[in-house]
């Protein structure tokens, strides 16, 4: 398979705290997810209300796409065929708890469509196209793990067949107080190979 | 019925997550979808299900919910003549 890609920038969000290619934009200490999100949200000066509507995992995606894509080094001509290609392991289980609390007692039965429509673990992949509009290809893959080799695969794929000019995919999970988003742009210049060992290390960058 | 209104005001504001909006930046009159507060189709849902849930009142037809939710002050009036509870 043709291989003469490179990933340009990742992201990384776990640990309270978001960073841009190793180096952390943004911190904040002793808070939960939800109050971690919002901060993040406000220092990015992100500006888009809909934000408060999302659920964790399509917060938590739409943040690291974000800072990935208004501060990395793609071009705006690139965006225009830009495939995103994500995955995680807890799918949209966080939820669908959420969803099933309001199920469970027949006398107080009262789902609410707005959590509901998150119960789709690619919904976050909508949030980010329809901010950075994006019309390309997009797939949302479950594992038990960070998979290097089924990214790399499948963004090759995408590119070797003009199905895409770059690819945004990575790693986003949320399941209760754990949560962890790996983003990276894959095109045909950047800083990085991409290769399986590079997109682990890259990974496993604190 | 200004009480009621001002307890709309807050529920729409906190069901519907409009964290960037203050209860005093909503008019009586303001339109709810569109050009006003920018809801959307979701939130028309949310609103139905907030009408059963805290009022009592389940819309048969969901384009019933066009007229009602125009703005507070007719989702008030359409509440005080059709509440049970």
């Amino acid at each position: 398979m043709k291989n003469d890609y490179f990933i340009q920038d990742y992201c990384h969000i776990k640990d309270n705290s978001v960073s841009l290619n190793g180096t952390q934009l943004f911190t904040q200490e002793s808070t939960d997810f939800n109050a971690f999100i919002k901060s993040a949200y406000q220092h990015f000066n992100t500006d888009y209300p809909k934000f408060f509507k999302m659920d964790r995992l399509s917060k938590m995606a739409f943040i690291a796409a974000d800072v990935l894509l208004k501060n990395g080094q793609h071009s705006i001509e690139e965006s225009q065929n830009m495939a995103v290609v994500l995955s995680n392991r807890a799918s949209s289980l966080d939820t669908d708890r959420k969803h099933q609390e309001s199920i469970n007692d027949q006398d107080n039965y009262y789902p609410s469509p707005a959590v509901f429509v998150y119960t789709l673990p690619n919904i976050c992949i909508g949030e980010i196209s329809i901010r950075h509009k994006l019309h390309s290809e997009n797939s949302f893959f479950i594992f038990d793990q960070f998979n290097a080799d089924h990214l790399w695969h499948y963004s090759n794929s995408l590119l070797n067949t003009y199905k895409a000019d770059s690819v945004l995919c990575g790693w986003v999970d949320v399941d209760q107080d754990k949560y962890e988003a790996f983003l990276y742009v894959v095109s045909s210049k950047g800083s990085y190979e991409h290769n399986k060992e590079e997109i682990t290390r890259l990974y496993l960058t604190k | 019925m200004s009480e009621l209104k001002q307890e709309l005001k807050e529920k729409i504001i906190e069901q519907l997550n409009l964290e960037d909006v203050a209860v005093d930046e909503i008019q009586d009159n303001d339109p709810l979808f569109g050009e006003g507060l920018g809801l959307d189709s979701i939130d028309a849902l949310e609103l139905i299900v907030m009408l059963d849930k805290d009022y009592g009142i389940k819309l048969a037809d969901p384009k019933e919910g066009r007229k009602i939710f125009e703005s507070v002050q007719t989702m008030a009036k359409y509440i005080e003549e059709n509440r049970s509870r």
